[in-house]
């Protein structure tokens, strides 16, 4: 079993079957994952991505509360948090928050967490405790923002001024 | 006549470094409770040269975005150049052609060692040393000079284009490359090695000073030669392979010391390692043409994509998602220097003053790049 397939493995345990779809144990190529992910309207779960094409092995699509478990699992195999992105999506009035992972290693796997968020009260869980690198990754997202991550030791403003009231990567942020 | 303050021995006081303070480079603040001449916590303040690149990428179309690139990383900005053009390529499906490839990794080899011979020299005039820096810029202005004529600029070089780079090099580029890289090898011992890494004062000031663990640097995402310091054989040009370099016969320093020394030494031969890929590229440097042709207004399709170089610093990922536009919808950098910082305050806690300014400079920090 190949690195890849062992971290899908290690993932796909926090879904259990059933509630979500059955095949994301097998790998999907061509189209199909590409149109999975490009509309990002999938059930959550653990699904392949063709490397060549994206930059990432896996993509993961999960639950608000999951990412600190998603954290957890991956930090037991080796993985190092490489960046938390946000996006927003204004049209389907949500947040995104992108999640990068990666090894030190020669065996190659990045995966991708993604998660949705409402827009008005945008809230996720800290994944500081698990990962402490996250700390400063989460508070330029709260930054640029305003995503309120719970349990953060110390929420506060990094590149912007401490005063500072506004988020200014929303996409109705007008200066 | 004002009296000395008397501080109880269980009393710590705050000291404010920076932000516009010489050891900082740049305009980095932290926050220092200390006890004594030891530091208890450190606490980096960032944002003052915060400018919003990344809004600005969701302002023009790509190639609008391609000279900010250069303005955060203005030590390494060709691997930024590079990093960038990469994941846009990636995302519209170009072919790039394979000279302009060749090109591309012999100018960005040529500004990572200008960018280690400007920390090197930053970093000795931080301990107290003068003369290095004028040896180091004396080999630093001969790359400047050699990219000036090919790039048109000297630091915030704006070179690569979607598929390709915008001016071939010429024979005197050449010739001028493979006579500096026969200088700087004739002077790296006696210069470089003798004078300075053999140095007594040198090795007291930052062996076995600024302890970072492999552990430490997985669980802050640290790369680069920071990571490489402490055993950690983790370089994306080989762990994750782009471009020609999976051509190319390099090695990859790594040190397992995990002190500043080591870190100071990972950066000393990436420097031998970048002139070996420069003379194998020009050895081998193909003819043809230097830009694919590419539409002047790009759409990439909808969807994620990542994609990572190495510059100087460590990996600088790119997150990029698209809508179908012609703009960026978002394009979030992961610079190398904001997560190698992050464990600035855990490792200096403990540390004397002048021992965590050792450190810092270990670090090689450009904060610019931190701020974005």
């Amino acid at each position: 079993m190949n690195r890849i397939e062992k971290t899908q493995v290690a993932l796909a345990a926090l879904f259990p079957e059933g509630e979500n779809e059955p095949e994301t144990v097998t790998p999907v190529e061509g189209d199909e994952a590409e149109e999975a992910v490009q509309t990002g309207q999938r059930q959550p779960g653990v699904q392949p991505t063709p490397y060549e094409k994206h930059g990432s092995h896996l993509d993961v699509l999960c639950e608000n509360e999951q990412v600190v478990d998603i954290a957890g699992v991956l930090d037991k195999e080796g993985f190092f948090l490489e960046t938390i992105s946000g996006v927003d999506w204004l049209k389907q009035e949500q947040l995104e928050v992108v999640y990068d992972y990666t090894r030190y290693d020669h065996e190659l796997c990045r995966v991708t967490v993604r998660t949705f968020i409402s827009r008005t009260d945008p809230e996720l869980p800290t994944i500081s405790s698990v990962i402490p690198g996250a700390n400063w990754h989460e508070r330029e997202t709260f930054d640029f923002y305003g995503v309120n991550f719970s349990g953060h030791p110390d929420l506060t403003r990094i590149l912007l001024p401490e005063d500072a009231d506004f988020h200014p990567l929303l996409k109705d942020y007008m200066p | 006549m004002t009296l000395p303050v008397e501080l109880r021995h269980d009393e710590t006081f705050v000291l404010n470094l920076g932000p516009q303070h010489p050891a900082t480079h740049g305009v980095l603040r932290v926050k220092l409770t200390m006890d004594g001449e030891y530091i208890v916590k450190a606490e980096p303040v960032l944002g003052y040269v915060h400018r919003m690149h990344e809004k600005l990428a969701e302002a023009g179309n790509f190639a609008q975005f391609m000279p900010n690139t250069a303005r955060m990383d203005y030590l390494h900005a060709l691997a930024f150049n590079q990093g960038y053009a990469l994941v846009v390529e990636k995302a519209a499906g170009i072919e790039v052609p394979e000279r302009a490839e060749y090109i591309r990794v012999i100018t960005v080899e040529l500004n990572r060692i200008a960018s280690h011979l400007l920390w090197w020299a930053a970093f000795l005039l931080d301990l107290g040393g003068f003369t290095p820096l004028l040896y180091a810029f004396d080999d630093r202005e001969q790359i400047l000079d050699l990219l000036e004529r090919i790039t048109g600029s000297r630091l915030t070089y704006c070179y690569m284009r979607f598929g390709g780079v915008y001016n071939d090099i010429d024979d005197e580029f050449i010739t001028g490359t493979r006579d500096f890289i026969k200088r700087l090898r004739s002077r790296m011992p006696s210069l470089y090695h003798d004078l300075v890494t053999h140095n007594i004062i040198l090795i007291k000031r930052i062996k076995d000073i600024g302890f970072i663990t492999a552990e430490q640097c997985r669980k802050y995402g640290a790369t680069g030669p920071v990571a490489r310091g402490s055993g950690i054989d983790y370089d994306v040009r080989k762990n994750e392979p782009f471009s020609i370099y999976p051509e190319l016969d390099f090695d990859i320093p790594v040190y397992n010391e995990c002190d500043s020394m080591a870190r100071y030494m990972v950066r000393m031969d990436e420097i031998e390692q970048s002139l070996r890929i420069i003379e194998q590229a020009l050895d081998k440097l193909p003819d043809g043409p230097v830009q694919a042709k590419v539409p002047k207004l790009l759409k990439p399709e909808e969807g994620y994509y990542y994609s990572a170089v190495e510059t100087a610093r460590g990996s600088l990922g790119h997150r990029l998602i698209c809508d179908g536009g012609k703009t960026p919808y978002r394009l979030k950098l992961r610079s190398p220097t904001f997560s190698n910082l992050s464990l600035f305050g855990e490792v200096a806690e403990g540390m004397l003053l002048a021992d965590a300014l050792a450190f810092m400079g270990s670090l090689d920090l450009v904060i610019p790049e931190i701020d974005r």
